[in-house]
């Protein structure tokens, strides 16, 4: 198979060379290297439900490109930053990868990173959260395309002011990204008028969050925010409503929040719970028509990350159409210049800061019986402009925008 | 106000106490499946927070796809679970009799790898969700705090199997042989008992407190193929910290470490994931043999 | 002679693998090989199951990731802090740890081990779960720029070296004889008179110091060092390696090593890529049941049976 393979990538190659079409593709094939969370924590966000979104990509370009074929790649890096730095480097290196996708974590995202840098390679990053990516960590050629933590937080944050959420407690992951989380969320709050009246750490991950809570309804804020992610979150919110915080009057806000989540913690308890998406598979009728497709490949709904990671290679694959080659800084040009146009974006850009700019969405999730059945779990309140989202590029501190 | 303690309203405390005893419960629970497993086998259960999430996904299981609630479930979860414990003992363990304890230790860390890999492999990483039973939704507000009664129910419920289980072997003709297994398993064995019979009932008993643990954690936590692995260490702990050779020993040692922990959570919260094992530190400078341990 | 010859080939085959394989994998065999033989060191000499030698090798990357990003450190100096400061936490986790034995003296070191993780999590200069990245090579004795992949493998060779000679050495030495003889039995060697936990407290904190080498090491090859190398998955792993290798024996971590990681490498990419977790614990439970003595072991009652 594999022989196949590449006898039929060096027979193409063979014959574009003769055409003189593609002699800007180098070795004569696009390789894209994905690196995912195959069997942890992150699977269900990211994990094989990207490589399928990376297939429908390249299936819409026909599997080639610029007459050369296209070619996917992917590993599980095991949330290991070192096995993904390693899988990386060996793929630029002796595999002629020509680009690294999705990276979920950003511990695995910024080790990528550091490869690309070294290779000049493109890191296109759909599933890594940390907004350091395209700020104090940021490289010239690493894409930061579905969402960040500044986007998430600060969405849903100014939402839940807007509405009337004026002091807030924050239940705070006690290391950097809750913190972060937290600040940023804060600076939303202050600016919009609203007061936070306190905080407390909580050690990650953390199981039991009763007493956590129980402190946060002693503070008496109207909105208790949850500076944490994951297993903490659902765990906090399965707290609160046990413990009778929201019937009492108290407001959750979860700043980062994904659909997996909401699915994990079931309706009953999530209802009402507000959360910013990049993407949800039922805005409009291209989300649905993709995501029917994605479905019936895989059996779930697609996630943000998922979605992003359609978006960012089928973007990549077109900038290469346009400029019929694969060199890394002509592409990345060339990626800026567009628009970014499909169902998941539209009219996005990307910024030199690596920043993808699109409008993100705060979603309520559905009571039981607004819900027609499974995944159907959120409705759309307001859109955020990609600009509020994200912030200016005025305030990013990367030092090569 | 007057009674405020360190800055702390009273019933604040209170409310915290209250909380850092459930979870006691469920260290209780767990400890002493664990001291169980360990006075007749001699080996360390690795694999108890995996038969905990076992325990929480036979409850998922039986709710979903048998009909079966989960009343029906706090007897059938660890029954079923226990079986398979039985089942691992005979085939696997039995054939460590002889060899060094630590290879026990080695097995059923395997053990537990390969029962979470293969329940994330099916069931993902986020967890399912599992709704407390109809009678006990809701809560009672006690005036210092808002009690579910699920919460309530937990204790309650773990309270009564620790002492039924010190019963057991304190005060019965089984127990009688069990302790004395522990003591001299050559000399029962001389005396007709069959003491391999009691080892595999002893584990699979051990496996099934495991179990009920993992039952009465499903309404709380999520139903997670990684809901026992970080809290193992921490009941490891615990038992270092109680030492192994006393039933009473563990369940006492269970619930203080709960409500230390639970106190931890407003004092200093960020340490309160560390602070049971902090106190294994200063336990093993002043008492090696553990509170409740023989000293050796 | 024979041994001599053998030892000679082997160095050749390390010289010029660089030049056939990949050398980033290669160093990441090479620290794995020094993690467990230091682990080894313990349990097959001493032992002593440590279920926490997780913390040595993760701290020790931390220590040497911050000494060489933040201080600007050479790197020689950066490696010897965090060697150092896994020498220290070894101290620390094992004079508590030697206060008791067996499976207690595992509990002990696993449950040290997570404290030290959940600070790890925690400590402003580790980067939570991000992790600290971009930890520069820099230049090996000023001189030589170890960012080029084969100059930091001989480096990064020259030390893992070092190590197996210094651990061969300790294991054949006077003090690895009295070591064999607490394992072997403990109220016997008390009886002789030897002090047996400083012994046992000695070889702990050397086992935990070559394991931050190996830790510091790593660190400086991947410029970059994670919440994961702390992790108790991690002294799983490495007890894994060892028994998979062969207890007691000097070659036998090394191969366990090369093999686990060897798997690693190659299920990531496979159709296996998600039974990774499951596929170590059937070898973990395999080896216990029936290959006790390990790969190196077994080919060593194989031979000694044949001729």
């Amino acid at each position: 198979m594999k022989l196949f393979k590449k006898l039929a990538a060096s027979a193409s190659a063979l014959a574009l060379l003769a055409s003189g079409a593609s002699a800007e593709i180098s070795d004569g094939v696009v390789k894209i290297g994905l690196l995912t969370d195959m069997s942890g924590t992150y699977s269900d966000v990211a994990g094989p439900g990207t490589v399928t979104a990376a297939e429908m990509a390249i299936e819409e370009f026909g599997g080639t490109v610029a007459g050369a074929p296209i070619e996917l790649v992917s590993a599980d890096h095991q949330n290991k930053a070192d096995i993904a730095a390693n899988k990386a480097r060996q793929w630029g290196d002796t595999e002629n990868v020509d680009a690294f996708a999705e990276l979920v974590t950003t511990s695995v995202a910024m080790a990528v990173f550091e490869v690309a840098k070294q290779q000049n390679k493109i890191a296109l990053v759909s599933g890594a959260a940390s907004s350091p990516l395209t700020n104090d960590a940021c490289i010239p050629t690493g894409l930061h395309w579905t969402y960040n933590t500044r986007a998430m937080g600060v969405g849903t944050g100014s939402a839940v002011v807007a509405e009337g959420g004026d002091s807030w407690f924050f239940l705070t992951a006690d290391y950097a990204f809750g913190e972060s989380l937290q600040k940023d969320v804060s600076k939303v709050v202050e600016a919009a008028g609203g007061k936070v009246l306190g905080s407390v750490k909580h050690p990650f991950p953390a199981s039991d969050f009763s007493s956590f809570m129980l402190q946060a309804q002693a503070s008496g804020a109207k909105v208790i925010g949850l500076a944490n992610a994951g297993g903490d979150t659902i765990n906090a919110i399965k707290a609160a409503k046990e413990f009778g915080i929201v019937d009492a009057g108290q407001k959750i806000a979860g700043l980062l929040v994904f659909l997996s989540d909401v699915h994990a913690l079931g309706l009953d308890t999530a209802q009402g719970l507000q959360m910013t998406v990049s993407f949800y598979w039922d805005m409009n009728d291209e989300t649905r028509e993709w995501s029917k497709r994605f479905f019936d490949k895989t059996g779930k709904m697609p996630t943000g990350i998922q979605a992003g990671t359609y978006s960012a290679v089928r973007h990549y694959l077109k900038a290469i159409e346009a400029t019929g080659s694969d060199d890394t800084d002509i592409i990345v040009a060339k990626m800026r210049e567009m628009p970014v146009e499909d169902m998941f974006a539209h009219n996005a850009v990307l910024r030199t800061d690596g920043r993808m700019v699109h409008d993100m969405y705060l979603a309520e999730v559905k009571s039981p019986a607004e819900s027609s059945g499974p995944w159907d779990y959120l409705k759309i309140v307001r859109t955020i402009p990609g600009e509020e989202a994200f912030g200016p590029l005025s305030e990013s501190t990367c030092p090569t925008k | 106000m007057l009674t405020d303690l360190l800055g702390f309203p009273p019933q604040v405390l209170f409310g915290q106490l209250l909380l850092g005893l459930i979870n006691g419960a469920f260290y209780a629970v767990l400890s002493l499946g664990l001291a169980v497993i360990f006075g007749l086998l001699n080996i360390v259960n690795f694999a108890h927070g995996a038969l905990y999430m076992l325990g929480a996904f036979a409850t998922l299981g039986l709710t979903q796809y048998l009909g079966i609630g989960y009343w029906g479930a706090l007897i059938l979860a660890p029954v079923i679970v226990g079986a398979i414990g039985i089942l691992a003992e005979r085939v696997l363990l039995r054939r460590l009799a002889g060899i060094d304890h630590l290879y026990g230790l080695l097995l059923t860390f395997g053990m537990a790898l390969v029962i979470e890999g293969v329940f994330v492999k099916i069931f993902g990483a986020s967890g399912i969700p599992y709704a407390a039973p109809s009678q006990l939704q809701g809560g009672v507000n006690l005036g210092f705090m808002f009690l579910p009664w699920y919460r309530g129910w937990v204790v309650v419920a773990s309270l009564a199997v620790c002492l039924a289980t010190w019963y057991l072997f304190e005060r019965t003709k089984i127990g009688a042989y069990l302790r004395a297994g522990t003591e001299n398993p050559r000399l029962l064995q001389a005396f007709g008992v069959n003491v391999p019979l009691l080892t595999t009932l002893a584990y699979g008993y051990g496996v099934g407190l495991a179990a009920f643990a993992g039952v009465l954690a499903a309404p709380i936590t999520q139903v997670n193929p990684m809901m026992g692995s970080n809290l193992i260490i921490v009941v490891f702990a615990v038992v270092v910290i109680g030492g192994m050779g006393s039933i009473m020993g563990a369940i006492i040692t269970g619930m203080s470490m709960g409500v230390i922990e639970g106190l931890t959570k407003v004092f200093w919260p960020e340490a309160s994931s560390t602070v049971i094992f902090l106190v294994m530190a200063i336990v093993l400078v002043l008492r090696p043999a553990g509170l409740f341990g023989k000293t050796a | 002679m024979k041994k001599t010859f053998g030892y000679l080939i082997l160095l050749a085959l390390a010289l010029a693998a660089p030049f056939v394989v990949y050398p980033v994998l290669l160093m990441k065999l090479l620290c794995f090989a020094l993690f467990a033989s230091a682990f080894n060191l313990i349990l097959g000499y001493g032992g002593l199951l440590s279920f926490g030698h997780a913390a040595f090798f993760g701290g020790a990357a931390y220590f040497t990731g911050h000494a060489l990003k933040a201080w600007g450190l050479p790197t020689e100096l950066g490696i010897l802090a965090g060697t150092a400061g896994a020498g220290l936490l070894g101290l620390a986790i094992g004079l508590l740890a030697i206060r008791r034995q067996g499976i207690y003296f595992a509990m002990i070191t696993l449950a040290m081990a997570q404290m030290a993780y959940f600070f790890f999590i925690s400590a402003p200069f580790t980067g939570g779960e991000n992790g600290l990245q971009g930890v520069p090579r820099g230049m090996a004795l000023g001189m030589f720029d170890l960012s080029n992949d084969r100059t930091m493998y001989f480096f990064v060779l020259a030390i893992c070296l070092g190590g197996f000679l210094l651990i061969a050495r300790a294991v054949h030495s006077p003090f690895g004889q009295v070591l064999g003889a607490i394992r072997d039995n403990e109220d016997r060697a008390r009886s002789l008179g030897y002090d047996i936990e400083r012994y046992k407290l000695l070889a702990f904190v050397l086992s935990a110091t070559l394991a931050g080498l190996a830790g510091a090491t790593k660190t400086v090859v991947f410029q970059l060092a994670s919440l994961s190398d702390a992790h108790w998955h991690m002294s799983g792993e490495v007890v894994l390696m060892t028994l998979l290798g062969g207890l007691g024996t000097i070659a036998g971590p090394a191969v366990g090593a090369s093999i686990i990681i060897a798997l690693q490498n190659y299920l990531a990419s496979g159709p296996f890529a998600a039974w990774v977790p499951v596929v170590l614990g059937v070898i973990f439970v395999t080896c216990v049941l029936s290959f006790r003595r390990g790969v190196v072991g077994e080919l060593r009652a194989f031979i000694r049976r044949s001729f």
